[in-house]
């Protein structure tokens, strides 16, 4: 990108008074109700809500993956509301690394070539050095001829993490990666996800409603009927816990604003 | 569970629309050709019995609609007419004058008719057919009264660019060739239309001065019952007085004759056309196991759950059948009124030959509806039949797994199965190349259709190289996106292979064919090199003999020395038709026909016959040759010599002299000539086609020009195989934008993540017209393949007619090609289906 940077880069992803509706007229639902929030770079930071809260439809729109209604999204200095899809395309596939819950990997291919498929995609040569490094990290040397159904479920997110870092991006979004993983497995994706934070300074957003996996951010965003209700530095896995029965209380009691989508 | 059924149907229209329309299309060929058919015997029942009279008195065993009619000396006077008109059984007796090999010219100087349906020349009167109606009808001005006057029908007036008045060129096989004459009126035959065929309608004394020598006399009569006289009766009565030589026989065995005669010749149209109709159902019936399979797969964890439900086996079987068979009657009622403008379509394809089929006639009738109904739910139902099984073995407890991965039996079952059809095929096959009893191509034919069939089923196995080699070349040609496509067409083989199957039937047969045609092209050369020994070779581009005043001006050009005529004619041996060539004393000037015993000269009495009719009649020189020629006389020849077949000669070969000594009426239907030593080929060639300019259909070939003509004929039918194979070509892509479209849906969240990972829209379009490329050509790849190895297998069952094989090269890599353009039509939809697929769907699906 030609253009300078909007803002200072210490901050990674921005939005500004988001919005996103959905159907129209009575029926209407608004995931996001005028988010705004500054993701900072270097950090690990939690989005936690209960059901409904809207914390998937931000991740979606500040990942490029959707379209808000209203207000601004900005990555790594770059405005999205401007972009088509070739652009988006490209941006996701340079300066966006992603980990889902679910079906993370192209079953045809192996550990290795998932790992590098971005960089393939994007038509680069890997840099041998960080590939290594990424993957001795993620403990998986050995693993790399195998392809996904020959891994278990916590070895396939690893791969995915690996994938997701290799190509150095500005920004990791990761939704529920332990959502699928049993406590083991997600504690050794939780730890190499904190220490790619830590050793490599990488940029890590997750969304997640375990507040074991919160623990391990720097930062929690709090989320509820579509807009930041509260955040905490530095959380505790108690104190995560208490703040999100007390949503879940006050969510219940509200009724629930739209689905979780 | 019903309501259920329909539902499903109901719910998922794309694919109904797809799998149906592979249906559609198959029942819609099979509709067409029956009801094209139908519509062309139709026609031709209605002219037979339209013109047909009562009863006729005609040459004895000149069974109407010969192949090569011959003109015989045999005539009726009008004394003889008259006693037949003064029979009490008889109302009127009218003479006739057929005439044969006549031809008309447009005013540009071509020839109006051609190759396609024959040219009939007569005389006209106005006898009435057996329904006691007109035979024909004037459309327009008046029927000929003078001998210099013609009347035509509407079509052939057309195409020679004539209006009444006009003075019509024509060409005599007698005599002179060049005639003219003036066109009086427009007729048709009171059927309606002439099926093509041209009219050229005399008044008696013109026929005679054209056919009979000018001579007041007739070759046949019409004969029409006084009233209350039967068909029979009047043929009683008229055989009691017929002239020697000649026989009366009712309308009503004319017509059946004819209509045998005919029926034929139909018949050869409407079993060549059925041939790839049935093709066209089998492709559709792959397309139909394919599909539902995948439907299957894909609402695996839907049927666990019904039967989690208490859904017995047998009800899952049930439904998916159910869901086959509303499919299978819808698509074919739609197929069935397709049908109907399919044959309008082949209708049209065959005037443009010369094959008029009025579109009235194309009706469909029960039949046609009926067999057209029970096709097309049978295959569907059978074709069904598998995935339904497989759906009943879905277990209950794949409704609570998350992760469906489909029950896979192993593969080796299938492999040892398959080399064990695909090794009895072969034997097959070789037993018949080795000499079993019976025709050797017939065994081919048996074990390619074992091959075919086994290689459909194994083509997830034995198009593993095919698949891999296109992952290699894509992944090195397109990088990560072409690696994709490679991987994604090898992931699930039965489906790719099954999705491939359908294009390979179609894509064997066209090199099968490729392969012959190829053969036969190479192997014209050696004949045409080897048994034509000829210069120049002059032929009648219709085959009907000429006159012979025009191998009288080619012996005069110069530079020419010997000039052998030919006449064919059609005999009787021992009750069976026989083709009989005769030859002059100079055919063996030209001619080196190897002697196996006696003389291969013929000579007055002498006939010449090839050893392998000898052997099976157990002749040998000097034993007596009796043939029957029409008009009741017989030649009485006796074995002057046995010689090896060739190209050039018949089975049995006379002199000239005898069969004109039978009364045949001289004329030639080939001439060879032999250029003088030393003489300017070229030249000599410009100028004999100078001296038959004047006689347009009479072709003058030198070898290459002879070879080519063949070739030409050869190259038509080809074209016609190709084109009809093209509709198989046709399901078969349906089959592959099928898959691939189902494949996209199944796929959702994989594409979702390589979206959402950064593969933009064209490279994911591309992705998925590589795999869809990848599966043509394993199609195409195969199906050449066994394609080769078949032409080659019966090739060599046809060693001695093509005696050098060939190889279409070339045709094959156009196949090829076309196999990726194919694939890549073929991904079109599906590839935009799956750029549109909005990422966060994709990878939100559950």
């Amino acid at each position: 990108m030609t253009s300078a940077p909007a803002s200072p880069p210490h901050v990674a992803a921005r939005a500004v008074d988001l919005r996103k509706t959905y159907g129209t007229g009575g029926a209407t639902v608004h995931a996001l109700a005028g988010v705004s929030l500054e993701l900072e770079a270097g950090r690990f930071t939690a989005i936690m809500g209960p059901s409904g809260s809207g914390k998937s439809t931000l991740m979606h729109c500040l990942a490029a993956l959707d379209t808000p209604s209203a207000g601004e999204v900005e990555v790594d200095g770059t405005e999205l509301s401007r972009l088509k899809d070739k652009a988006l395309t490209q941006l996701r596939r340079e300066r966006i690394g992603f980990v889902f819950q679910a079906f993370n990997l192209i079953p045809t291919l192996t550990a290795q070539e998932n790992i590098l498929l971005p960089l393939n995609l994007a038509g680069k040569k890997p840099d041998q050095a960080w590939f290594d490094t990424v993957v001795d990290t993620v403990g998986l040397r050995d693993r790399l001829g195998h392809r996904p159904n020959q891994m278990s479920g916590g070895q396939q997110q690893r791969v995915a993490c690996a994938r997701a870092l290799v190509s150095k991006p500005s920004i990791v979004f990761a939704d529920e990666p332990t959502g699928n993983l049993d406590s083991t497995s997600g504690a050794e994706v939780l730890s190499f996800l904190r220490r790619s934070v830590d050793e490599f300074g990488q940029t890590i957003v997750m969304v997640t409603h375990d507040a074991v996996a919160a623990s391990y951010c720097d930062r929690v965003v709090f989320l509820a009927d579509g807009k930041v209700v509260d955040e905490f530095r530095d959380p505790d896995r108690d104190q995560i816990l208490e703040h999100m029965t007390a949503l879940q209380t006050l969510a219940a009691a509200a009724g629930s604003p739209g689905d979780e989508v | 569970m019903i309501k259920l059924t329909l539902r499903n149907l109901f719910a998922r229209k794309i694919r109904l629309l797809m799998s149906g329309l592979a249906i559609v299309l198959g029942v819609a060929f099979l509709s067409g050709v029956l009801v094209f058919s139908n519509g062309l015997s139709s026609t031709f029942d209605g002219i037979i019995y339209g013109s047909t009279p009562d009863g006729v008195v005609r040459a004895e065993d000149s069974a109407s609609f010969e192949a090569t009619p011959a003109a015989t000396d045999a005539v009726i006077t009008p004394d003889q007419l008259a006693e037949l008109a003064a029979l009490p059984e008889v109302e009127r007796a009218d003479g006739d004058v057929v005439g044969f090999g006549m031809s008309l010219l447009a005013e540009d100087g071509t020839v109006v008719g051609g190759t396609g349906a024959p040219t009939l020349a007569f005389n006209y009167h106005d006898a009435p057919n057996i329904e006691g109606e007109k035979i024909l009808e004037l459309v327009d001005g008046e029927w000929p009264t003078a001998a210099d006057q013609i009347v035509l029908d509407e079509a052939a007036a057309e195409n020679g660019g004539y209006e009444i008045g006009d003075d019509v060129g024509l060409l005599a096989p007698f005599g002179d060739p060049e005639r003219s004459a003036t066109l009086t009126g427009i007729a048709e035959f009171n059927g309606g239309g002439t099926a093509g065929a041209t009219l050229l309608l005399f008044d008696t004394e013109g026929a005679q001065q054209i056919f009979l020598g000018g001579k007041d006399v007739f070759n046949q009569v019409t004969l029409t019952a006084a009233p209350g006289v039967s068909q029979s009766e009047l043929a009683d009565a008229a055989d009691a007085v017929a002239p020697d030589g000649f026989e009366a026989v009712t309308g009503d065995e004319v017509a059946e004759e004819s209509q045998d005669a005919i029926g034929q010749f139909l018949d050869v149209i409407s079993t060549f056309l059925l041939v790839f109709a049935i093709i066209a159902v089998i492709v559709g019936g792959f397309i139909i196991v394919n599909t539902f399979s995948i439907l299957v797969a894909q609402r695996s964890r839907e049927l666990a759950l019904l039967r989690a439900l208490g859904a017995s086996r047998r009800q899952v079987v049930r439904s998916v059948l159910l869901e086959a068979f509303v499919l299978s009657v819808l698509a074919s009622t739609v197929g069935i009124a397709l049908g109907l403008l399919l044959a309008r379509g082949l209708a049209a394809v065959f005037r443009s030959v010369g094959l008029d089929i009025a579109g009235s006639a194309l009706t469909l009738d029960v039949g046609a509806v009926v067999t057209s109904y029970v096709v097309g739910i049978a295959v569907t139902m059978v074709a069904a039949y598998l995935p339904a099984r497989r759906a009943g073995q879905v277990s209950p407890v794949a409704a609570m797994r998350a992760d469906i991965t489909p029950a896979r039996g192993s593969l080796r079952r299938r492999i040892i199965i398959g080399s064990l059809l695909l090794a009895i095929g072969a034997g097959v096959a070789i037993t018949g190349v080795v000499g079993a009893p019976g025709s050797d191509a017939a065994w081919i034919g048996v074990g390619a259709v074992i091959w075919i069939l086994t290689v459909a089923a194994i083509a997830s196995v034995v198009g593993h190289p095919v698949l891999v080699a296109c992952r290699a070349f894509f992944g090195r040609l397109f990088g990560t996106t072409g690696r994709l496509a490679g991987e994604n067409a090898l992931r699930d083989p039965r489906r790719t292979g099954a999705t491939a199957s359908a294009l390979m039937i179609g894509m064997a047969l066209v090199s099968t064919i490729g392969v012959l045609a190829a053969s036969l092209n190479t192997s014209l050369d050696d004949v045409v090199d080897e048994q034509f020994t000829a210069d120049f070779l002059v032929q009648n581009t219709t085959f009907t003999p000429f006159s012979t005043s025009i191998g009288d001006e080619l012996a005069a050009v110069d530079g020419v020395d010997v000039v052998s005529r030919q006449q064919w004619a059609s005999t009787q041996f021992e009750g069976d038709p026989l083709f009989v060539s005769g030859l002059d004393q100079e055919f063996d000037r030209i001619y080196d026909l190897t002697e196996v015993e006696g003389s291969s000269v013929v000579a007055d009495d002498k006939a010449v016959v090839t050893d392998e009719f000898a052997t099976s009649h157990d002749f040998e020189v000097g034993s007596p040759l009796s043939l029957t020629l029409p008009g009741g006389k017989s030649l009485d020849l006796e074995i002057g010599g046995i010689v090896e077949p060739s190209e050039v000669i018949s089975m049995v070969n006379v002199s000239l002299d005898a069969l004109e000594g039978a009364g045949i009426q001289r004329q030639d239907n080939a001439i060879s000539i032999l250029a003088a030593d030393g003489a300017d080929l070229d030249a000599v060639g410009e100028a004999l086609d100078d001296a038959a300019a004047a006689t347009p259909t009479v072709a003058v070939y030198d070898k290459e020009e002879f070879a080519d003509s063949i070739r030409d004929q050869v190259n038509q039918l080809l074209f016609m195989i190709y084109g009809l194979l093209a509709l198989a070509i046709v399901i078969a892509v349906i089959g592959i934008i099928n898959t691939l479209g189902l494949s996209v849906i199944e796929r959702t969240r994989e594409i979702g993540l390589l979206r959402a990972i950064g593969m933009n829209r064209p490279k994911l379009r591309r992705m998925i017209t590589l795999e869809s490329v990848a599966i043509a050509v394993l199609g195409a790849v195969l199906g050449m393949a066994l394609g080769l190895i078949i032409g080659v297998l019966l090739r060599e069952s046809l060693k001695e007619d093509l005696t050098s094989l060939g190889l279409p090269l070339t045709q094959l890599v156009v196949f090829l090609v076309i196999a990726v353009v194919v694939g890549v039509l073929a991904a079109v939809i599906p590839a935009i289906r799956a750029s549109r697929l909005n990422v966060l769907e994709a990878i939100s699906t559950e």
